[in-house]
């Protein structure tokens, strides 16, 4: 009995010690030097891992600022200004400041704007749907409703409204990942400036008709008027295939764009309401309210 | 006029459904249905319906108030579950056992891997194994069913299974020929009609290939499993056989006695748990039928078949990944 | 029986129209010819608003080299160059043709007399097939000259033309095959000759066994060629599947029939070539089946290029009250249309009108892993994997699995007991693998 119990302590013991000298070898043979900043700069990453930087992961994203040294084009949406001054203290270098960004969806053709035209049964895919047909309202550039970018929040930060069909970002959970904005088959989202008190002004349609055409699957469809071109006083806004664009970065949200046009597809967030009455306007869209 | 609708094609379905299939299987064991309740009584039916109950109230339960999704208790598949449990037990055996199988099936067989469609082994198997493992001795203590066209139901007498027989006698040093010879032995016809104690559905080849003659021509089941389960029990007993009849049965009885036809057409078909691709089905076959003679040869338990298909239905993730169905123009080769 | 091996399904036959005669459709008031109607590239319009045309007079002309001709179906003034809406609701450039008279170009031999002497060589053939327009009848619309050019190295070994129709309702090509069977035999013999190939064969279901008969009869009077009786299976008229029923070949995946000797042409396409060749003709007409349950009276037309939908539909006995779906095409392959504005074109060989509640698809139930999706696809692949990997947006592995060899047939989503839109994903997977595929070839 006695012997049984020594034989197997020692038998076990031996091969305890040989496996980790065998071990130990192996590791120095195979150690890989890091540079330890990596690990510094990876703990005050936010760790979410939703490749918005454009890198696999955050540890990849670490790894490069690490390796490049150079944070001129490396952001994290999700740590914002805050995590990259952070990282630039860790790695000797001073930050950039950004403004923070923010998904907006550039489609206003809600169940009321937009009616539906035909109705379609399929796999709940806007990818699917957008190869298949132009869609239920007939708008080949519309949202097609069917919640791709909903899918790919990590963040949980878009949900699809029941009553417009639209989806809607939220201005607290959304970071800018930019998950959305390739997860849509239209290229409707669009990251913009996220504005002081949330303000943005932003053509809300992407739709590259004609006139008639456009007005005629959604009545806030972006006509190519120019009108609100011809109103800007800093060169934000230009017209392309019937399109206008108002570019986040020139535009002052002096807020003279949106009274102009008649079909009502500049949009404004989060503004107070207007003192006077801005003229007899053509607006049909009811107040967006952004939660 | 209403909207038109678009959808991608094809545009027009088939028939058939998942409720279709269900109550198909259901139809395909009324058979085996009536001769439980021939030989067993009126305790075979209030087996069947405590079981059937049972099932359907945990999935209705579990569906509304514990995952909180849609209710689909009358798709058929816990029926058939139900149906299957009671098919897998004696007919004597107490209610809250039967209780705890359905729990044990719908509960930790089915829906706590997401419901239909995603449970890796058969639900009412993973009942039957849980309640012989955790009761053995109420789950082997068999009625024995009255004689053929006999008056009335026998007393509760129990007695053992034809392969609970053979393997008893084989441990007490018996020959096979010694133990057929034996008054207590059902022998071929009685096992082909029923007459043999056992499990509820099992007892009855007869009526249990019936049924399976409907589901094939309903095109429920393909030939690919049963062919493969059978061929390979049949090939590997009967080598055995070969060998030594003294102390191997014949592959025939193989067949016939315990729970092989049950198992074969009815559990190892689940096309939930066994793989998707006809090569695949092959080898699912080939290797339920390898494990059930060894279990039921060299295995402590006299029978074989379940335990056999939930050791395969763990090997169809695999089996699903490695055998590619056949695609075309694959085998063409050039010079 | 003859048929191919792997997969295949049986929906429900109902070939309604197949005793109704070809009826020629009267010329419409306006039309609307769209400038691509072929597979390959848009073709560019040769006319200008406001020209005056005549029948057969060429609109667009083909510039590379997978791209066809649209010639003017009609006669009258053009007045618009404009989009229009096509089938699936998006914009397509077309001309817009107010129908005045019915005057056609001199060239085009308009009496009925059926010309058998073959007087064009090889090159001519090919030349002329390329100039009139034509293109595969059977849906894909691939330009014709294209299949007939066999590209260097390689070999024709055998001609099949398709007279499967192995779509349920559709009874273009049966009728074709009843009324116009001697063009249509004519028309193959000079595919035969432009390919330089001995033998060509008629593959037509056993469900048609009038066509088949009458097809025999008149095959005595031609030289190699030989009619093929096959087992009723869906997708027969695939064209791998078909070479496969037929001659017993398989095409390699990811090649065309010609890597194993074979040109499959469809009996539209071989009855064009011959008005194309013996009659000078383009490709401004064809036979459309407008069916469907509900349809009064379900028709096959003979019906000029570029005429609203609507029209078709309105004189097979109007739109029932409950429809819930047309579909341009069969109902396996069809594509559902946004609006009943759309005009037929070069790949239209059928309208189905079908009723609401046949037209709504079943709940989506979870997937029980039968199987029966692998057991009906006939191409040997696994659309249950397929759809989840592509689902899931993993296409390297889709490509493994060779999603791309998926010919959307549609027998997964038909078979499928819990009603999964299989073929839906399938299609993404292949969209977006094969852009995977070109980006790659790019780099």
């Amino acid at each position: 009995m006695n012997e049984t119990i020594v034989f197997a302590v020692i038998s076990l013991s031996a091969i305890g010690s040989i496996s980790a000298v065998i071990l130990y070898f192996v590791a120095q043979k195979f150690k890989v030097i890091e540079d330890p900043r990596i690990d510094i700069v990876n703990e005050k990453l936010p760790g979410a891992n939703c490749g918005g930087c454009g890198l696999a992961g955050c540890r990849a994203f670490a790894e490069e600022l690490v390796k490049t040294g150079d944070l001129s084009k490396l952001n994290c949406p999700v740590g914002g200004s805050e995590t990259m001054r952070q990282i630039a203290e860790v790695l000797g270098l001073v930050a950039e400041e950004k403004d923070p960004l923010i998904a907006v969806i550039r489609c206003n053709g809600s169940r009321a704007n937009a009616p539906v035209k035909v109705s379609y049964e399929g796999a709940s895919s806007c990818a699917f749907a957008h190869v298949l047909t132009a869609g239920e309202s007939g708008c080949p550039n519309g949202c097609l409703g069917l919640g791709d970018c909903v899918v790919s929040c990590q963040f949980d930060a878009i949900y699809i409204d029941d009553i417009t069909g639209l989806p809607v970002v939220s201005n607290e959970k959304c970071i800018a990942c930019g998950a959305c904005v390739t997860a849509c088959p239209r290229s409707i989202i669009e990251l913009r400036k996220k504005g002081k008190k949330d303000r943005r002004i932003f053509v809300s349609c992407i739709n590259t008709e004609k006139g008639g055409p456009a007005r005629k699957n959604c009545q806030v469809a972006c006509i190519g008027c120019g009108k609100c071109v011809k109103e800007c006083a800093y060169d934000a806004i230009t017209l392309q295939n019937n399109l206008a664009y108002i570019d986040h970065e020139k535009c002052k949200l002096c807020r003279k764009c949106e009274p102009v046009c008649p079909t009502g597809s500049i949009l404004e967030l989060n503004f107070p309401p207007r003192k006077e009455k801005a003229g007899e306007t053509l607006k049909t869209t009811e107040p967006v309210t952004v939660e | 006029m209403s909207l038109l609708t678009i959808s991608g094609s094809p545009h027009v379905h088939t028939q058939q459904s998942v409720k279709s299939i269900m109550y198909g299987v259901v139809i395909a064991m009324i058979p085996a249905i009536f001769v439980s309740v021939y030989f067993f009584g009126i305790d075979a039916a209030r087996v069947m319906l405590i079981s059937v109950l049972g099932c359907l109230f945990f999935e209705w339960v579990i569906q509304k108030y514990l995952i909180k999704g849609p209710v689909t208790i009358n798709d058929g598949s816990a029926l058939v579950t139900g149906i299957l449990l009671a098919f897998n037990v004696p007919a004597n055996l107490p209610w809250w056992i039967l209780i705890i199988g359905a729990l044990v099936s719908i509960g930790i067989g089915k829906m706590s891997f997401g419901g239909l469609g995603k449970n890796p082994f058969n639900p009412a198997l993973v009942g039957r194994v849980f309640l012989l493992i955790s009761f053995p001795v109420q789950m082997t203590s068999w009625p024995m069913p009255k004689a053929l066209f006999a008056e009335g139901i026998t007393d509760a007498i129990t007695g053992p299974t034809t392969l609970g027989i053979i393997k008893e006698g084989l441990s007490a040093g018996k020959t096979i020929q010694e133990i057929m010879a034996s008054p207590d032995f059902p022998g071929y016809l009685n096992d082909m009609m029923g007459v043999q104690g056992g499990s509820l559905g099992e007892i009855s080849a007869l009526a249990l290939l019936l049924g399976a003659l409907f589901m094939f021509t309903r095109k429920i089941i393909t030939w690919h499993i049963p062919t493969a389960y059978i061929g390979s029990a049949v090939i590997f007993s009967g080598i055995l056989w070969l060998i030594d009849p003294t102390q191997y049965i014949d592959p025939l009885m193989h067949l016939l006695a315990g729970g092989m036809i049950l198992g074969v057409f009815y559990m190892a078909t689940d096309m939930v748990s066994s793989p998707m691709t006809a090569r695949g089905q092959i080898v699912f076959g080939v290797g339920a039928g390898l494990l059930t003679i060894l279990i039921r040869v060299w295995g402590a338990y006299p029978e074989g078949v379940s335990f056999a298909i939930l050791i395969m239905n763990a090997f169809t993730p695999l089996i699903n990944s490695y055998f590619k169905p056949k695609r075309f123009g694959e085998v063409v080769k050039h010079g | 029986m003859k048929t191919f091996k792997l997969g295949g399904v049986h929906p429900e036959e109902n070939k309604i129209s197949a005793n109704k005669a070809i009826e020629v459709f009267p010329l419409p008031e306006k039309v609307y010819v769209p400038v691509s109607q072929s597979l390959g590239a848009p073709s560019k319009v040769v006319v200008e608003k406001g020209a005056v045309v005549k029948t057969g007079q060429l609109l667009a002309k083909g510039e590379s080299f997978i791209s066809a001709n649209v010639h003017c179906p009609v006669s009258g003034k053009v007045t618009r160059i404009d989009d229009i809406i096509d089938s699936s609701g998006y914009k397509r450039q077309a001309v817009y043709i107010d129908v005045a008279g019915d005057e056609w170009e001199e060239s085009i031999d308009r009496s009925p007399d059926i010309i058998y002497e073959i007087s064009a060589d090889r090159d001519t053939i090919i030349k002329k097939i390329n100039e009139m327009g034509v293109v595969g009848l059977g849906g894909a619309t691939f330009p014709s000259h294209v299949k007939l050019m066999v590209p260097d190295g390689k070999k024709a070994q055998y001609l099949l033309i398709n007279g499967v129709e192995c779509e349920p309702y559709l009874t273009a090509d049966h009728r074709l095959m009843l009324e116009r069977g001697e063009e249509m035999l004519i028309g193959t013999a000079i595919l035969k000759k432009a390919l330089g190939v001995e033998k060509a064969f008629i593959g037509i279901e056993r469900n048609k066994p009038d066509a088949i008969e009458h097809l025999s009869r008149l095959c005595a009077k031609f030289k190699g060629i030989e009619v093929m009786p096959l087992k009723v299976k869906y997708p027969q008229g695939g064209e791998k599947q078909l070479i496969k029923a037929v001659v017993n070949l398989e095409v390699p995946s990811g090649k065309l029939p010609i890597e194993v000797g074979c040109v499959v042409n469809n009996v539209g396409t071989a009855f064009a070539v011959y008005e194309a060749i013996q009659k000078n003709k383009p490709l401004i007409e064809r036979v459309v089946t407008v069916t469907g349950k509900s349809v009064l009276n379900p028709a096959n037309f003979l019906v000029r290029i570029g005429t609203p939908v609507s029209l078709l539909i309105e004189r097979a006995g109007g739109l029932p009250e409950d429809t819930g779906k047309v579909i341009s095409g069969g109902p396996m392959m069809g594509k559902a249309l946004t609006s009943l504005e759309v005009p037929v074109v070069k790949g239209t060989s059928g309208i189905l009108i079908m009723p609401g509640q046949e037209s709504k698809r079943t709940t989506v139930l979870s997937c029980i892993r039968c199987g029966r999706c692998i057991t009906a696809c006939p191409m040997g692949l696994e659309p249950v994997l397929l759809a989840q990997l592509s689902e899931s947006q993993l296409f390297e592995k889709a490509e493994k699995e060779k999603i791309m060899d998926c010919i959307e047939c549609g027998s997964c989503h038909y078979t499928c007991p819990a009603g999964r839109p299989l073929l839906d994903y399938l299609r993404l997977g292949k969209n977006k693998t094969g852009l995977l595929i070109r980006n790659r070839g790019k780099k």
